[in-house]
């Protein structure tokens, strides 16, 4: 039955903007775990391990994230392990996150001159305390406003889960839209609720930008 | 594990995954083309100095960026036919595409335009240069060379993109694996294959990029 859209809708269309927010942090925390595995295989200076990430990260960047759930959807199955949207969501949104957070980071941590390696050596610092005190300070920092910026791009990929049936804000609008009958407004919504969450992030970014740049 | 992978049941649709590869294609050019166009309008409206203009410009850029292309799409084909604009699958893909990469074109053209400074085109014209010399020599050629790698990324970045339009039924790639997984109920092989197809394509467009970047940048600046 066609109804109006009322309060009530929003309400539900936040309801879901959540599910889109908690499956962003999980991807950006699994796939921040598994992106610093990327990052490291990608500059350890062990060429074998060094293939295995590029790939791996071409592997990934080179194929739709789209495939990418299709793939985990319905072959996770195949091997016996039984997942929902929700699963195969979470998990494939992390793979593509660990690629380009992978990424990010390995940039990061290249873009500290090895002259501060040297530096450090030249002070009696050992590896550890080179890489703890020096390196990682000045990596992380200029790491922060990118990968603040790779998660408003994670938050506009959860869009896609819609499509293998996983309810969070854009499927929420199809839903809603279904039932009411007005598409124009309710993805209208959706696409304001998504912009709310992104432009925050991204002015995020442009800030911590701003800092780290002043404080060098 | 105790599955049959049966890619072989995916071969009576060759003909339909060449078709889908052609208007992945097809698809992926065409709206380069445009998204170029508007995004040169996009640039040069944003460093106008009529603040409406530049302002009406940043704003489409935001907006644009800061939505999924799926939403856009969704407004476009769902949305728009409320007001009376009705489009088909394809035709409407080709514009949601446009004004998604629209905004991201106008930005890599503006970083572009900008990186070309007044003082080195007045420099070319004090060698001795005309006109149409310094054009090509100091403010095409070295805006062209320092865009090439955004925009070359921005290309294949599109062609993975135009996966999400299958969701209107535009019939490119990723639209013929859900059309054979009706068919075979094949969902794992299907989606694999079409999914590695697309990895083939990337590869070749990257590879094919930076060669031409070779040829065109390196091997004639080295000459």
């Amino acid at each position: 039955m066609i109804r109006e859209l009322g309060p009530n809708d929003i309400v539900y269309l936040l309801e879901a903007a959540r599910w889109t927010i908690a499956l962003a942090l999980i991807a950006m925390v699994a796939g921040g775990v598994l992106g610093l595995v990327v990052a490291v295989l990608r500059i350890v200076a062990f060429a074998p391990a060094n293939w295995l990430a590029i790939g791996y990260i071409n592997l990934v960047q080179g194929t739709p994230l789209l495939g990418q759930l299709f793939i985990f959807f319905f072959g996770l199955p195949l091997f016996g392990i039984q997942v929902g949207a929700w699963e195969a969501a979470a998990l494939a949104l992390s793979i593509n996150a660990s690629a380009f957070l992978g990424e990010i980071w390995r940039g990061s941590l290249q873009s500290v001159s090895p002259r501060q390696w040297e530096a450090g050596a030249a002070l009696g610092l050992n590896y550890w305390q080179r890489l703890t005190s020096v390196i990682l300070p000045q990596a992380v920092r200029i790491s922060i406003a990118p990968t603040v910026g790779y998660l408003m791009q994670l938050v506009k990929d959860t869009s896609l889960t819609a499509l293998i049936g996983f309810i969070e804000l854009t499927r929420a609008s199809q839903i809603l839209s279904a039932a009411t009958f007005k598409p124009l407004q309710v993805y209208g919504l959706a696409a304001i609720a998504y912009f709310v969450i992104c432009f925050s992030l991204s002015r995020l970014s442009q800030h911590l930008e701003k800092r780290t740049h002043a404080a060098r | 594990m105790n599955y049959n992978f049966r890619f072989n049941a995916l071969a009576p649709y060759t003909g339909e995954i060449l078709r889908g590869i052609g208007l992945t294609l097809q698809l992926t050019c065409l709206t380069m083309a445009i998204a170029l166009v508007v995004g040169l309008f996009v640039a040069l409206a944003r460093m106008s100095d009529n603040r409406l203009l530049s302002g009406a410009a940043a704003t489409y850029v935001e907006a644009i960026r800061n939505t999924p292309l799926l939403v856009q799409l969704f407004i476009v084909f769902f949305g728009l036919p409320s007001i009376g604009i009705r489009l088909d699958a394809y035709t409407a893909a080709v514009i949601g595409l446009s004004i998604n990469v629209g905004a991201y074109a106008g930005e890599i053209l503006r970083a572009g335009i900008q990186s070309i400074r007044p003082s080195q085109v007045e420099a070319g014209r004090a060698l001795g240069m005309t006109a149409g010399q310094t054009f090509r020599s100091v403010v095409l050629f070295p805006a062209v060379k320092a865009i090439y790698p955004a925009l070359a990324s921005q290309f294949v970045l599109l062609l993975l993109a135009t996966s999400v339009v299958s969701s209107l039924g535009a019939g490119e790639l990723f639209h013929q694996a859900a059309f054979i997984d009706s068919r075979t109920y094949r969902s794992f092989e299907a989606y694999a294959l079409i999914t590695l197809t697309y990895l083939i394509l990337t590869l070749g467009f990257r590879a094919l990029f930076a060669l031409v970047y070779w040829l065109v940048f390196v091997r004639r600046s080295r000459a």
